[in-house]
């Protein structure tokens, strides 16, 4: 398959991340499913890479594959993924199990799972910080608690030697997000790191996690359903269907003028703050099982826009003139071309 | 003429955790017991077939008051009534417990990992013995997933062979399976995308007009609070501080509270407006501050603010809304201007 280079090529460092063609499958008793399907992107020092898509469309689980972390029986059955331009996708589970703490911060979609529930959340802070970095009890005592300062946790000297379960869901989020941040890595994951938390303690974590990316060029690929979210910290946003990319550029095209269809229907989706709504627009019908991703575009069973040859060849990225997206309607070489404008732009 | 009954009614509710150290660790430090009050007299009422959210910051006591409604705690003060009865006596019978469903803010934890989705959704359904055979119970399980936008084939398959927001929905289906008249929703759609958002609220929609269901809410977000709510209750520090209609709180604020979270809304339409935090120190809830427990942050604080804890009242014109400020009781608070709006209001205790 091609190399889809998401981004002209600028000059500057090197991209921190690469994900080149990644694959990755489940086998199954009813054969293989492909989870992800040639998902190509980068992300450059003190980039913020946002990725969107509904439910299921893959986003933990890229995620999953960069930290090495897939579930069995998934597989990376394809591509590769480079860290500083290392290859860490086939490396032993030792190595990558000290790049994860080190090099990697992972903040995941369920605090639950992060936490331990035996320990309480100073224990947790210390141990992570003194496996990582070279610090004295006392030390990375004073450290955790200036960790849950930084994310806004209320009295953090007299908390620190609180039980998960004696936090709120927000309260949890946010030591998960000081436990990713707190050795400081080079790259962090976030998958959805701020859902659980309040619009007013969402702004500070942003502002915290964007201070990070520039102050240390930190790069992050953030995980998240909140529009609002994405449109004030990513850089660049990457749309995913169907364990593909869809589109992918810089936040404010892909937002406020989106190119693919299926960008299109979900930005239409985002229920208006300024008025309430009779009925919310939605995207008609649902996202393919993996065991039945429609040939041709994943999308054309959904798609407003579709024609004969979207459901039979699969589009590659393809140049919009602001992004890059997966559809067929901006090749110039087919028969339908993309409307002139559509509803956001 | 709507039922006099509310669906639900809490009265001066108030629940407390002990969260000091271990004993010994204490007696070597010399301090006493920490008590920490999640929820400090809060008292509202749910009419049926109409909706309650509750927002606030995270900590704030919202995940409590959920758990107090549907009997998860016992309170330490007040009383919840259901439907007219008292919640404890009520949940003693089978027949009312069915009446009463929660979704979880935390679908992970509250799925039974060993058990397939259909025996998960069908669970409640066999419990209050719902529909007693085997192909109707299948049958109805089908339909339930199929309203939450999932395939009766994924029935089949176990809570950790989904997505975060797939699992979302199937507690959601499993919530509906008892076709229960009062839904309690913990943060229901914040693990949901955009469009299966707009999917779920549509059915929470159909449902009430459809069967009028009274629903309890819970949401950070604040845009999809006003597409479902027809009250909004404001919780700062375990009490409410407004009370009132979903469009009026939208369209004139009141509590100072209120309106820093309005500012706080991020942008999505990147006119570049400075998105602005609640400026402040998040207070503790194990020593909340004297008076007004939102003086410490407040722009509009004064000496009374630090003394006098200010009651919930209607604020001139508004007979719909209570508030519980001294500045909107004086009538010293800036005109309301409605939500996104600048709301900021001098720049005295807000240092940023
Ligand atoms: N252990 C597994 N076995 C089989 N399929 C799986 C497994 N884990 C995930 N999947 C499937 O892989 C697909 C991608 O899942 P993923 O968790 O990456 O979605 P997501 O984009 O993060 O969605 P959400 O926004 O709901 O979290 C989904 O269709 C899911 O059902
Ligand atoms: N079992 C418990 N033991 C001790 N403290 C608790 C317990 N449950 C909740 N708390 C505390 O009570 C307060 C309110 O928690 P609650 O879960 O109700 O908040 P919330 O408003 O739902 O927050 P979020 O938006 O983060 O979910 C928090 O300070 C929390 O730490
Ligand atoms: S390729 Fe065809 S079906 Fe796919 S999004 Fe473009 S127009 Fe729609
Ligand atoms: S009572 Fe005083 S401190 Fe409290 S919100 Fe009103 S003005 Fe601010
Ligand atoms: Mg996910
Ligand atoms: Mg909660």
């Amino acid at each position: 398959m091609m190399q889809v280079q998401d981004r002209p090529l600028g000059r500057g460092p090197g991209p921190i991340l690469e994900v080149r063609d990644l694959r990755v499958e489940f086998p199954t008793r009813r054969g293989v499913l492909t989870a992800l399907d040639g998902v190509s992107f980068d992300i450059a020092p003190g980039e913020v890479l946002g990725v969107v898509g509904e439910s299921g469309a893959g986003k933990s689980m890229t995620g999953a594959a960069i930290i090495g972390l897939l579930e069995p029986p998934g597989r990376i059955a394809g591509g590769e993924i480079r860290l500083n331009g290392r290859r860490i996708d086939n490396l032993p589970y030792e190595p990558m199990r000290r790049i994860r703490g080190r090099e990697i911060g992972a903040i995941f979609q369920d605090p639950l799972t992060t936490l331990n529930p035996l320990y309480t959340v100073g224990r947790q802070l210390i141990e992570t910080m003194q496996t990582h970095l070279d610090l004295s009890d006392r030390e990375a005592r004073q450290r955790a608690i200036g960790w849950l300062e930084m994310v806004g946790i209320p009295a953090a000297a007299q908390r620190v030697d609180s039980y998960p379960h004696e936090f709120s869901g927000g309260m949890r989020q946010r030591v998960v997000i000081a436990l990713a941040l707190c050795a400081e890595p080079k790259l962090i994951v976030a998958d959805e790191p701020t859902t659980a938390l309040d619009v007013s303690i969402q702004a500070q974590i942003i502002a915290l996690l964007k201070r990070l990316a520039r102050e240390k060029g930190t790069a992050m690929m953030l995980v998240t359903h909140d529009m609002g979210v994405i449109a004030e910290t990513a850089d660049r946003v990457a749309v995913m269907y169907a364990g593909r990319v869809a589109e992918i550029g810089p936040v404010r095209d892909v937002v406020k003028a989106p190119k693919h269809p299926y960008t299109d229907g979900l930005m239409a989706s985002i229920p208006p703050l300024d008025r309430k709504v009779h009925h919310l627009a939605g995207i008609e019908g649902a996202m393919p099982r993996l065991s039945a991703i429609p040939r041709g575009c994943a999308f054309n069973p959904r798609c407003p826009h579709v024609f004969d040859r979207c459901r039979v060849e699969r589009p590659e990225l393809l140049d919009t003139g602001t992004t890059r997206a997966a559809c067929w309607l901006y090749d110039p070489a087919s028969e339908k071309q993309a409307p002139e404008l559509f509803r956001h732009a | 003429m709507p039922d006099p009954v509310p669906m639900l009614a809490a009265e001066d509710v108030a629940r407390s955790f002990d969260v000091s150290r271990p004993w010994l660790q204490r007696v070597l430090a010399g301090e006493g017991k920490r008590t920490l009050r999640a929820v400090d007299g809060v008292s509202f009422e749910i009419p049926k077939g109409t909706t309650l959210s509750l927002v606030g910051e995270s900590g704030c006591g919202k995940s409590t008051v959920a758990r107090l409604v549907v009997g998860l705690y016992r309170p330490s003060r007040g009383r919840i009534l259901f439907d007219g009865v008292e919640l404890e006596q009520a949940r003693a019978d089978a027949a009312q417990r069915r009446r009463m469903q929660m979704i979880f803010q935390d679908p992970y934890a509250s799925l039974n990992p060993r058990w397939r989705v259909r025996d998960i959704v069908a669970e409640p359904i066999r419990a209050f013995g719902m529909v007693s055979e085997a192909a109707a119970q299948r049958e109805k399980v089908a339909e339930l997933l199929t309203q939450v936008g999932l395939s009766p084939l994924d029935g089949e398959k176990y809570p950790h062979e989904f997505s975060g927001g797939q699992r979302q929905r199937i507690s959601i289906a499993r919530a509906l399976s008892s076709n229960p008249e009062f839904l309690v929703c913990d943060e229901p759609t914040s693990a949901l995308d955009v469009s299966v958002q707009a999917q779920i609220l549509n059915l929470m929609k159909d449902l009430q007009r459809r069967l009028g269901l009274t629903y309890l809410f819970i949401s950070h977000n604040l845009a999809v609070v006003r597409q479902i709510s027809d009250r909004i209750g404001v919780m700062y520090l375990g009490r409410l501080v407004e009370l009132a209609p979903a469009e009026t709180l939208f369209t004139a604020p009141r509590h100072p509270y209120t309106r820093a979270l309005m500012e706080a809304i991020p942008d999505l339409d990147m006119t570049g407006r400075q998105r602005i935090p609640v400026g402040g120190e998040v207070p503790s809830p194990i020593s909340p501050p004297s008076g007004c427990p939102f003086h410490p942050r407040c722009p509009l604080a004064n000496a009374r603010c630090k003394a006098e804890m200010p009651a919930l009242l209607p604020p001139r014109g508004q007979p719909d809304t209570i508030v519980a400020c001294h500045a909107v009781e004086e009538g010293r608070d800036p005109a309301p201007a409605p939500a996104g709006a600048d709301q900021r209001m001098g720049t005295t205790a807000t240092a940023l």
